[in-house]
């Protein structure tokens, strides 16, 4: 493992914030503290702000008004972050070499690349799928090149927009097996999903996204059994919230 | 029919004169392309990753130039390089090294222009990743002409066949001296107006086979690293 730089960017402080792109806000007045601990797993319906919320953690955009904190730290330079999106952008490489461009860009040395690549594609399952060219790869064995990517960077927070929205259960449940291991070394996990059995399984805590706000973020048991508001007992029971 | 059967014995006859001039075009039009792909890949990309003031009217008179006329071309560097002129002494008019620097400059637009759309378009689908990776400006640069090494290919090819095809500029700069700046089509340009038209119709048949030779064997090479890395 490379040296984590001595910052933290925990707790991740979302306060405030809107982001308006053509006077439509993506989200609006969000407010959410991500602390170091179990998995925060994103839930709502289509357009309730989750995507946008990651890439604001991410700091792939700016908030219109509000603030963003990394620890305390209004800037932070992201070396601590990696992000698994909805639909992964496979490069022209290798499934190895897909890797071994994030370990390079994560500024791993030469010397430490090979044993690293080696053991990221093992903790992936894509040992024996190394030399294929990714984008010929099936959508599981995608996303997860694009999980070992994220794991390249030694990630303090890992956000995954709904990394299995579109695989079936057994690529589902290899993404999850990763993911719960990748959780136990001490990586803090930000997931948005559709999938309320997954979000069940993988959750520590659960954000319940509504029209651009968290509307309630509360443990995953307490969810599940006595949610706060009826908008989420009622998406937890399953029913269509718009 | 009778043009074409004097070609036939002409190529067949392997006339050294005639393959002097051949590997004098191929050498002048790849040493073009591959000086204007050096200059035009690193520009088009940085053209398609960066937004300031001037951008725009930068792109629009990069792709206006793609249909520059190639004898405008060789008058302005005629002029540059002429006795007289700036880089008069340099020596270099009526050599094949002038006439490479003609035709790159006649090449280089259409691979930067060209190359510029296909960066911004693959830029398009890397943005969020390469960002999210943190990956520095130069490393995108670079990421990108790599990822888009096969639609390049044929931006190449595109200002290969302009540099091949053209007679403008090789005749201005060049002087079709010969044995040594002739080329297939100053050739041609020569035969025609001397009469030789079965000649002439030799040289265009073998311009065109050579072309569609070269085209050929990069297709080839594409096509097989394509397989190899997807």
């Amino acid at each position: 493992m490379t040296m984590r730089p001595p910052v933290s960017d925990l707790p991740l402080v979302l306060e405030d914030v809107t982001v308006a792109v053509r006077d439509v806000a993506l989200v609006r007045d969000l407010s959410l503290r991500i602390a170091a601990g179990a998995p925060t797993v994103l839930i709502g319906p289509n357009g309730s702000g989750k995507s946008t919320l990651i890439r604001l953690a991410m700091g792939l955009i700016a908030p219109t008004s509000g603030r963003v904190t990394w620890g305390g730290r209004d800037a932070s330079d992201g070396r601590r972050r990696a992000v698994v999106f909805q639909r992964p952008v496979m490069l022209r490489r290798s499934a190895a070499g897909n890797v071994a461009y994030a370990l390079h860009a994560a500024g791993c040395a030469r010397a430490e690349r090979t044993r690293r690549l080696a053991d990221i594609l093992a903790r992936v399952g894509l040992t024996h799928l190394a030399d294929r060219p990714a984008r010929r790869l099936s959508g599981g064995e995608q996303q997860r090149v694009a999980l070992a990517r994220a794991l390249a960077h030694d990630p303090e927070v890992l956000f995954l927009d709904e990394p299995t929205a579109s695989l079936d259960p057994a690529s589902t449940k290899a993404v999850e097996d990763i993911l719960r291991e990748v959780a136990q070394t001490g990586v803090k996990l930000v997931m948005a999903t559709h999938d309320l059995g997954q979000a069940r399984r993988l959750a520590g805590e659960i954000a319940f996204m509504l029209r651009g706000r968290v509307h309630e973020c509360t443990p995953a048991e307490r969810f599940f059994t006595a949610p706060a508001t009826a908008e989420a007992a009622a998406f937890a029971h399953g029913d269509i919230v718009i | 029919m009778q043009e074409s059967s004097s070609a036939l014995a002409l190529v067949l006859g392997g006339d050294p004169a005639l393959y002097a001039i051949i590997r004098l075009s191929l050498l002048v039009s790849l040493s073009a392309t591959a000086l204007a792909a050096v200059v035009g890949l690193p520009l088009g990309a940085l053209l398609a990753l960066t937004r300031f003031p001037g951008r725009t009217a930068i792109v629009v008179v990069i792709n206006a130039f793609m249909g520059l006329p190639p004898v405008v071309v060789g008058l302005a560097v005629y002029l540059l390089l002429s006795r007289s002129g700036p880089l008069g002494f340099l020596g270099i008019l009526f050599t094949p090294a002038a006439m490479v620097v003609a035709q790159g400059l006649l090449v280089l637009p259409i691979i930067a222009a060209l190359t510029r759309q296909t960066i911004e378009d693959l830029w398009a689908e890397y943005r969020d990743e390469l960002t999210a990776m943190r990956v520095p400006p130069s490393g995108r640069v670079a990421t990108l002409l790599w990822d888009a090494r096969f639609s390049l290919t044929t931006t190449l090819l595109a200002g290969f066949g302009r540099a091949a095809a053209e007679v403008g500029t090789v005749m201005i700069v060049g002087g079709n001296i010969d044995g040594f700046t002739r080329t297939m089509t100053t050739a041609i340009a020569l035969e025609t107006s001397k009469g030789d038209l079965p000649l002439a119709v030799g040289l265009g048949l073998f311009l065109i086979a050579v072309i569609v030779l070269v085209n050929a064997a990069v297709w080839g090479v594409r096509r097989a690293s394509e397989i190899r890395a997807g």
